[in-house]
């Protein structure tokens, strides 16, 4: 069958336009994502290890001043820090443990103890109240001999940041998913506008007009060059499809005038022998004859070679005229309905009211006019035969059905190639071109010869021959 | 009949020739279009058998253009090895009367230039044809024999006024496919035969004198005496 693939854009999910699009904004999207990672490891967690360090440093200088100057040192360097403190950051909070008494404040600004302080040098989160303010803090926890230390910076303002932070990031992500989208919307649409030309020219060529080029945008780009790769194509077939008209009118002349000398020749053999009366007469007359019987044979064979060239060339869709289908079928039907009366065979019909389609009547009449003969030839005296034409959503249908022997499944198959004759069809008369140039109005019309058993399981089965032709 | 034959093929022209001769007609022969054209318009003929591709600047189709833009109604009957079915619609859209493909059997050809050649000039408004005592009524589409009334199909009254019409002549398979069906294709089996012998049936079973004969080789030829 011929599908009449391209006359539509592709599906959204099978277009390449789509899948570059979609390519697009995931690199798009990637990147993003890379920069934004790379920003928020720079800021919010640098922030944080600053923290960490700058309490780290309090640590180690506080243990020492410890080691110099004992307790009452160490909360003097913690008041001093303190004061010197403009920011209101640093937290401290010094407290002298002694068994058998509950600890005694020495020193700091944090108000009380965090219930949930962990042990000593833990590091850890908490919200606690420090110069009048409560707070999100981060602290470390140091113990030392009959001392317990934590030491801390107010995270409050960096919170704050890490919010305003993550609000930007979001809002950058949005963007770019936006940027993306329209990024791919572009490159689909930018894709499909370039490739559109080359479409529309290949549809027109496919439907047998091969006047069409594909217009360059003369960007000279990748697309420029494909559309000239394209022409350089379509210039060849033509020149080729131009040679094979040539040598059909060719033959035509060359072979049609040779074999209607030759057909003169013998018609005046024919006209000047001895009279049939004697043996010899008969004899010379005879082979005269089936020479003349022969030579209208090969010029048979020749003129539907011709037929069925012309209509896969698509050549003849020039041609193509609406009308109804119904008279010419009843035309056909009543033409063959009196052969197979003649053979005692009925021939019926199924026809609705009316068939509107487009094509060429000629070439259709021919091909319903093969597959009744057909029938007729293969269908057993007292057999029925019947046409039947029907419309649907998808096209029209026009079958033939006969009580004949049918054909096998393999042969099916080959029943459209041209000279292909079936075993059982071997001692008919006839030139196995009758269903190729079914097969090739059938494709000629964008439609398909479809053969079935009549009726699958019976024996024999018969044959059904179905002319699809979708809708014009 | 006085028929100028304008054939480039010197074998075919010769057999044409012959053949016409002895069927009783007068043939002058142009060997290339500019000659036929010459003759066809400087001297009176009574049918033109005309090849399509021919030598000498002037084909087929543009001699019988010239010579209708004359305004010569001389019938014309394209001989031609361009046998596509829109070749056809060519010949005839450009003047042609008749369309033969070669090869051709000689009684084809004998029988369409007889029934071109003695085609009536001017359409008489004939409402019955008569052939001996076989009446048919093309008004009241009404077919009697002998004044016994024959009922027949309506494609079977066409063939029959189509035989009717050309009584006397061989009319061959081919010309009744095209004249009656208006079919251009070659039906493998012998359809119109069929069709002959059914009307035949109709017309001349039960009277002693048949009407349709059949002409070996050739066709029918509806007449009154054997």
């Amino acid at each position: 069958m011929v599908t009449q693939a391209g006359e539509r854009p592709p599906r959204l999910l099978s277009s390449a336009g789509f899948r570059f699009a979609v390519l697009f904004a995931a690199m798009f999207s990637v990147a993003a994502v890379a920069m934004v990672a790379v920003l928020w490891w720079a800021t919010a967690i640098a922030l944080d290890r600053q923290t960490d360090a700058a309490i780290r440093a309090d640590a180690i200088a506080l243990t020492e001043r410890w080691r110099e100057s004992g307790a009452t040192g160490l909360a003097e360097s913690i008041d001093d820090r303190i004061t010197v403190d403009v920011e209101n950051e640093v937290i401290y909070l010094l407290r002298e443990v002694q068994e058998n008494a509950p600890p005694r404040r020495l020193a700091g600004n944090l108000e009380s103890w965090p219930e949930d302080t962990p042990a000593d040098g833990a590091w850890f989160r908490t919200r606690a109240k420090h110069d009048d303010i409560i707070s999100q803090m981060r602290l470390h926890r140091l113990d030392l001999p009959g001392l317990q230390l934590l030491i801390g910076r107010d995270e409050d303002q960096r919170v704050e940041l890490r919010r305003l932070l993550t609000e930007g990031v979001l809002y950058a992500s949005s963007a770019v998913v936006l940027f993306a989208l329209a990024g791919a919307w572009l490159i689909r649409r930018a894709l499909q506008r370039r490739l559109g030309p080359a479409f529309e020219t290949t549809i027109a060529i496919a439907a047998g007009d091969l006047g069409h080029r594909v217009p360059l945008s003369g960007r000279d780009d990748e697309f420029d060059r494909l559309a000239q790769t394209l022409n350089t194509m379509l210039d060849r077939v033509a020149t080729l499809m131009e040679g094979v008209r040539g040598v059909s009118d060719a033959i035509a002349h060359d072979l049609r005038t040779p074999i209607a000398r030759a057909r003169a020749k013998l018609e005046d053999a024919l006209a000047s022998a001895p009279p049939a009366r004697t043996e010899e007469g008969a004899a010379l007359r005879g082979a005269v004859e089936q020479g003349i019987a022969d030579l209208d044979n090969i010029a048979r064979i020749f003129q539907a070679l011709l037929r069925i060239a012309e209509a896969e060339a698509g050549a003849r869709r020039a041609a193509f005229a609406g009308f109804d289908l119904v008279p010419v079928l009843a035309d056909a039907a009543e033409f063959y309905a009196v052969v197979a009366e003649s053979r005692n065979q009925v021939l019926e019909t199924d026809l609705p009211e009316h068939l509107p389609m487009v094509g060429d009547r000629d070439l259709l009449l021919q091909a319903v006019a093969n597959l009744l003969d057909n029938a007729i030839k293969f269908t057993p005296a007292e057999g029925n035969i019947r046409l039947a034409a029907v419309q649907d959503d998808t096209g029209l249908c026009i079958s033939v059905t006969d009580d004949g022997p049918g054909m096998p499944a393999d042969d099916r198959d080959h029943a459209g190639e041209r000279f292909f004759r079936a075993d059982k069809a071997r001692a008919t008369p006839g030139s196995g071109l009758g269903l190729s140039l079914v097969q090739a109005m059938a494709h000629l019309h964008g439609g398909e010869l479809v053969l079935a058993d009549a009726v699958p399981g019976r024996e024999p089965p018969g044959l059904r021959a179905e002319l699809r032709l979708p809708r014009p | 009949m006085r028929i100028l034959l304008v054939e480039d093929d010197a074998e075919v022209a010769r057999f044409v020739r012959k053949g016409l001769h002895e069927a009783g007609h007068m043939v002058e022969h142009a060997a290339n279009g500019r000659d036929g054209l010459f003759l066809a318009a400087s001297e009176q003929f009574d049918l033109l058998v005309l090849d399509r591709m021919l030598p000498g600047g002037v084909d087929g189709l543009r001699l019988v253009e010239t010579l209708r833009s004359q305004a010569n109604r001389t019938p014309v009957l394209f001989l031609s090895a361009l046998a596509g079915v829109d070749e056809r619609v060519k010949g005839l859209k450009a003047g042609g009367d008749d369309y033969l493909v070669k090869p051709f059997a000689f009684a084809e050809l004998l029988a369409r230039v007889e029934a071109l050649g003695r085609r009536p000039s001017v359409d008489a408004p004939a409402t019955k044809l008569r052939v001996a005592d076989l009446e048919l009524d093309l008004l009241s589409r009404m077919v009697t024999r002998g004044g016994k009334r024959i009922d027949v199909q309506p494609r079977e009254f066409r063939l029959l006024e189509h035989l009717m019409r050309h009584a006397g002549q061989v009319v061959t398979r081919t010309m009744l496919l095209e004249k009656v069906w208006d079919y251009h294709f070659d039906p493998q089996t012998n359809v119109i035969d069929v069709h002959v012998s059914r009307l035949r049936q109709k017309i001349d079973k039960g009277f002693d004198k048949p009407l349709i004969h059949t002409v070996r080789n050739a066709g029918y030829v509806m007449r009154a005496e054997p």
